[in-house]
C-alpha cells in the first residue's frame, strides 16, 4: 500500500488511472449489454455453420445477400441471431412467399435440423438473441401475471383472447392459438414483421415464460361457455344472432303460420 | 253477472270453480272479447311476439342474475375457480360475474341465456320495426304506436348497453370510456355530465352501482310499461293484413286468439325460450374471463359494442381525424374557443347519424301523411313493391345503418377477407355517403320492375314454358291464366299519384303546399298503375297479348 501512496504523484499515474476506469467502464458496460444478447455459442458446431451457409446461399441469399448483410429485396441479417431464424424459418414464414405487407405463417419449408444449421450460420453473423432456454418454455410460470402482462403489453394488437387482431395497411397481428412455446418467446425477443421487440430489460425471461404459460393455459382449458365462435367478441356474437338465432326463429314462424292446404 | 248465479248451478268441480271465479271478477266476458279477437296469419307478424317473449325471457334469467350478482366497485383479490386469475385484484363487480360463471349451479348458463337472449331481444324488435315500415303499417291510425316502438327500440339499446357494462370486464370498461369521451365531446356542459355521471373523474368507483339500478329498475319498469301501452294500441287497432281476395280497411281476416292462435302463441313462447336455451348452453357470450378485470391502460383488439351499439362505434371509426393535405392545408376538427375544446370528430360521428336516423324514423308517418295528403285510415298493408318510393327510401336508411354498423367490425373485416383496413375505411367513408343514393336507386328500379312483372302476369297469366307451334307455323308460348284468387292480389292495389299543388282557404297556393307538391311529384312521379278492368276483359276479350301490348304500363 505504501508502494502505492508514494507513486500517487507519478506522472504516469494519471494515465494509469484513465486506462484504469476506462477499462472498468468497458467492463461494466459489456457485462449490462450483453444481458439481451446472448450467448452465440449454443452449441453450435463447425459443421452447423458450414452447412448453415451452403443452405443460406441456396435459398436466403437472393434477398438477404451472400453475407446476410441485406439488400434492396430484404434486411440485413447480421445480429439478429439465432432465434429470430428459428422463428421466421421455424414458422414458415421465412423464405417469404412474395413480397408483401406481411409474411404468412405456412408449413415450413425447412426440416428442424436445417432449421438449426441456417441459425448456426446467421448467429454467426453477428450476436444476437439466442435461442430461449428451455425451462423458460416449460410452461410453469404464473399464469395470473402472464394474463396481466399480456393484457398490457400483447392484447391490443392481438385480442384480449389471443384471437389475432387487424394493423394499418394490410398488416395483422396473427392470432396465437396454436402457436408453439418457443416461437411465442422468440417473436417478444426478436419482434418479428411489424411487432416491436420486447427485450428482456422490458419483459424478464420470468415475465415471458409467464406470458406464455398464461396462452398455454388458455389453449388448454378449452371454452368453459361452449363453442367460442372465434373468440372475436360481440361481432361474432351479433353475426351468429342474426343469422343462426333469427334464422332458426324465422323457420319456426313459418312452419306456425303455414296452412295445411 | 252476480244476479245470474242463483239460477246457474254447474254440475262439475271445474265448473263451480270456475263460476265461483268468473262472480268475482268477470273474466269470462274478457275472455269472450278477446277470445274472438281475429288475428291474420303470417309469418313477418310474429317478430314483434319474439321481442315480448325475449323480454320475459330476459326478465326470468335476470332476477336469477341479481341473486348473486353485486355492483361493488371496491377492490379484492380473486380467490375463485378460474386458474387463470387467481390472487388478481379486480372490482367485487367483476368477481362476482366470475363467480356466476364458474361457481354458482347453472350460473353461466343463465348468463349467456339472458346475454343471447338480450340480442335477440333488439334483433326481432328490429326486424319487427322494418316490417312494420316496409309494409306502411304504421300510417293512420297507428303513427303513435310507431312512434313508441321507436321509443322501446331505443330503450331495449340502453338496457343492453347498461348490462353489456357491468361485468367490469375489460371490454365493457373500454366501451364505457368511449360514452364518456362522447359525453366530454358535448360543448360546455359536458365534463359536468361526465363528473356527475362517474361520481368523479372516470372511471371512479360510482358507476357501476348507478348502471345496475338503471338496468334492474328504471329501464326495465319503462320498457315493461311502454309494451304495455303498445299492446293496448295493437287491440284497439286491430291488426294489419296482407291484401287479398275479401280484405278490406273494415275487416280482419285470420283465426280468432281461442282457442287456436292463443295455443300457437303460447307454444311460440317455447320455443323461443327453447332456441335460445339450446343456443346458450351450447356457444359462449360474452366470456368475460378472456378480457380480464377493468383496467384504464389496456386497450383489446376486437373491442366492439353488441351488435346494437355498433353502427354508433362504427360511424366514431369512419370519422377522420383530420381530412386533406392540398397544399399543406389540412382541416382539422378540433376547436379551441375562448378556452374550452370542441372535438368535433367525436362530437359529429356519434350524435349526428344517430341523430338524422330517429329523427327520420319518428317523423315519417307525419312527413308521408303530410305529402300524400292522405287522413284516411289504413288497416291493409302495402306490399313494399307497390310503394317504391317508400321502400327506396327505407333501403337507403337501412344502407346507411348497414354501412356504419360494417364499420364497427373493420378491422375483422380486414383480417377475415385479407383486405387492408385502411381501404375498409376508405370504402366505407365512400359508402356513408354514396351508399344510401344507390340503394335508393336501384331499390327504386327494382320494385317497378317487380310491379310491370305484376302487371304482365295479372294480364297475360303465368309463362309456362311450353312452345306450341300453331298449324299456320306460328311458334307460342303457352300462358297459364290466373286464379281470380290470385289475381286479385296483382291488381288491386293503392296507386296515389301526384297531387299537385292545392291552394288554401284563401285561394293562395303558399310556398310550403309548392315544396309538398315538389315532393308528392318526386314521390308518385314514377309509376306502374294496376291493371284496370278494362284492360283486364281487352286481355281476356283477346286471349292473346299484342292488343296489351300498347296499353300504357305507367307514364
Amino acid at each position: 500500500m505504501k508502494a502505492l501512496s508514494q507513486k500517487r504523484r507519478h506522472p504516469l499515474a494519471v494515465i494509469a488511472l484513465l486506462v484504469m476506469g476506462l477499462l472498468l467502464t468497458g467492463v461494466l458496460y459489456s457485462v449490462a449489454s450483453t444481458a439481451n444478447q446472448a450467448k452465440a455459442d449454443t452449441g453450435f458446431s463447425a459443421t452447423d455453420v458450414s452447412e448453415g451457409q451452403k443452405l443460406f446461399v441456396a435459398n436466403c441469399a437472393t434477398c438477404h445477400g451472400m453475407n446476410g448483410q441485406g439488400s434492396a429485396s430484404g434486411p440485413s441479417l447480421v445480429g439478429v441471431g439465432a432465434a429470430a431464424v428459428d422463428f421466421q424459418v421455424g414458422t414458415g414464414r421465412m423464405p417469404m412467399q412474395m413480397q408483401g405487407p406481411q409474411a404468412y405463417r405456412k408449413p415450413p419449408q425447412f426440416n428442424a435440423d436445417q432449421t438449426r444449421q441456417l441459425a448456426a450460420f446467421v448467429a454467426t453473423l453477428g450476436a444476437g438473441p439466442s435461442l430461449p432456454d428451455e425451462a423458460m418454455l416449460d410452461g410453469k410460470g404464473d399464469a395470473t401475471h402472464g394474463g396481466e402482462l399480456f393484457r398490457v403489453n400483447c392484447a391490443m394488437c392481438h385480442n384480449a383472447a389471443a384471437a389475432g387482431g387487424a394493423l394499418t395497411r394490410g398488416k395483422f397481428a396473427p392470432s396465437l392459438a396454436g402457436v408453439e412455446a418457443k416461437h411465442i418467446y422468440e417473436a417478444m425477443e426478436t419482434g418479428p414483421q411489424n411487432m416491436p421487440v420486447f427485450s428482456d430489460a422490458n419483459i424478464s425471461p420470468e415475465g415471458k415464460r409467464d406470458i406464455v404459460t398464461f396462452l398455454k393455459t388458455i389453449e388448454s382449458q378449452g371454452s368453459p361457455g361452449g363453442a367460442d365462435l372465434g373468440s372475436l367478441g360481440p361481432v361474432s356474437e351479433g353475426l351468429f344472432m342474426w343469422v343462426a338465432g333469427l334464422g332458426v326463429i324465422i323457420a319456426f314462424t313459418i312452419w306456425l303460420t303455414s296452412r295445411t292446404s | 253477472m252476480s244476479n245470474a248465479a242463483p239460477t246457474y248451478q254447474p254440475p262439475t268441480k271445474v265448473g263451480r270453480i270456475a263460476d265461483f271465479v268468473d262472480q268475482r271478477t268477470g273474466l269470462s266476458a274478457v275472455t269472450r272479447e278477446f277470445g274472438r279477437k281475429v288475428f291474420p296469419d303470417h309469418w313477418s307478424f310474429m317478430f314483434g311476439e319474439v321481442a315480448l317473449y325475449s323480454f320475459v325471457i330476459l326478465l326470468l334469467s335476470g332476477t336469477f342474475l341479481t341473486f348473486f350478482f353485486d355492483p361493488s366497485m371496491a377492490e379484492t383479490h380473486y380467490n375463485g375457480a378460474f386458474v387463470p386469475m387467481r390472487g388478481m385484484e379486480m372490482s367485487v363487480a367483476y368477481q362476482s360475474s366470475l363467480h356466476i360463471s364458474f361457481e354458482v349451479r347453472g350460473g353461466l348458463f343463465m348468463r349467456q341465456l339472458h346475454h343471447w337472449a338480450a340480442l335477440l331481444f333488439v334483433a326481432s324488435m328490429s326486424v319487427h320495426m322494418l316490417r312494420v315500415f316496409f309494409t306502411g303499417a304504421f300510417r293512420k291510425p297507428r303513427e303513435i304506436n310507431w312512434v313508441i316502438g321507436g321509443v322501446l327500440l331505443i330503450m331495449g339499446m340502453a338496457e343492453g348497453f347498461t348490462g353489456y357494462s357491468l361485468p367490469d370486464d375489460l371490454l365493457s370498461g373500454n366501451g364505457l370510456r368511449i360514452i364518456d369521451g362522447v359525453i366530454k365531446s358535448i360543448p360546455v356542459i359536458g365534463t359536468w355530465i361526465s363528473f356527475f355521471l362517474f361520481g368523479g373523474e372516470f372511471p371512479g368507483s360510482a358507476i357501476i352501482g348507478r348502471l345496475y339500478v338503471l338496468h334492474i329498475l328504471l329501464i326495465p319498469a319503462l320498457i315493461l310499461g311502454l309494451v304495455a301501452l303498445h299492446l293496448i294500441f295493437v287491440v284497439v287497432h286491430k291488426h294489419t293484413q296482407y291484401p287479398g281476395p275479401g280484405r278490406n280497411d273494415r275487416n280482419v281476416v285470420g283465426y280468432p286468439l281461442g282457442p287456436v292462435y292463443a295455443a300457437k302463441a303460447g307454444g311460440f313462447f317455447f320455443i323461443v325460450f327453447g332456441v335460445l336455451a339450446a343456443i346458450a348452453a351450447m356457444f359462449t357470450i360474452n366470456p368475460i374471463w378472456n378480457y380480464g378485470p377493468y383496467d384504464p391502460s389496456p386497450v383489446s383488439a376486437g373491442t366492439q359494442p353488441d351488435w346494437y351499439i355498433g353502427w354508433v362505434d362504427g360511424a366514431l371509426r369512419l370519422m377522420p381525424g383530420v381530412i386533406g393535405d392540398v397544399e399543406g392545408y389540412r382541416q382539422h376538427f378540433e376547436f379551441l374557443i375562448f378556452g374550452q375544446t370542441l372535438t368535433l370528430n367525436v362530437l359529429l360521428p356519434a350524435l349526428v347519424p344517430a341523430g338524422i336516423v330517429f329523427t327520420v324514423l319518428f317523423t315519417y308517418p307525419w312527413i308521408e301523411r303530410w305529402i300524400t295528403k292522405d287522413n284516411r285510415e289504413h288497416h291493409v298493408l302495402d306490399r313494399p313493391r307497390n310503394a317504391p318510393t317508400r321502400t327506396a327510401i327505407g333501403m337507403a336508411g337501412f344502407t346507411f345503418y348497414c354501412v356504419m354498423w360494417a364499420a364497427a367490425a373493420s378491422d375483422l373485416i380486414a383480417t377475415h377477407f385479407h383486405v387492408a383496413l385502411n381501404d375498409v375505411t376508405y370504402w366505407l367513408r365512400a359508402l356513408f355517403f354514396l351508399g344510401p343514393i344507390l340503394a335508393f336507386t336501384v331499390t327504386k328500379r327494382i320494385a317497378l320492375g317487380l310491379q310491370r312483372k305484376d302487371r304482365e302476369i295479372a294480364l297475360h297469366g303465368r309463362e309456362t314454358g311450353r312452345i306450341v307451334r300453331l298449324p299456320h307455323g306460328e311458334f307460342i308460348e303457352v300462358h297459364a291464366p290466373l286464379s281470380a284468387y290470385k289475381r286479385y292480389r296483382l291488381v288491386s292495389f293503392e296507386s296515389p299519384e301526384v297531387l299537385p299543388a292545392q291552394p288554401n282557404a284563401k285561394g293562395v297556393v303558399d310556398r310550403k303546399e309548392r315544396r309538398r307538391a315538389a315532393l308528392s311529384k318526386w314521390f308518385f312521379e314514377d309509376r306502374v298503375a294496376p291493371v284496370s278492368p278494362a284492360e283486364l276483359e281487352a286481355a281476356h276479350a283477346h286471349g292473346h297479348h299484342e292488343a296489351i301490348e300498347s296499353a300504357p304500363s305507367g307514364h
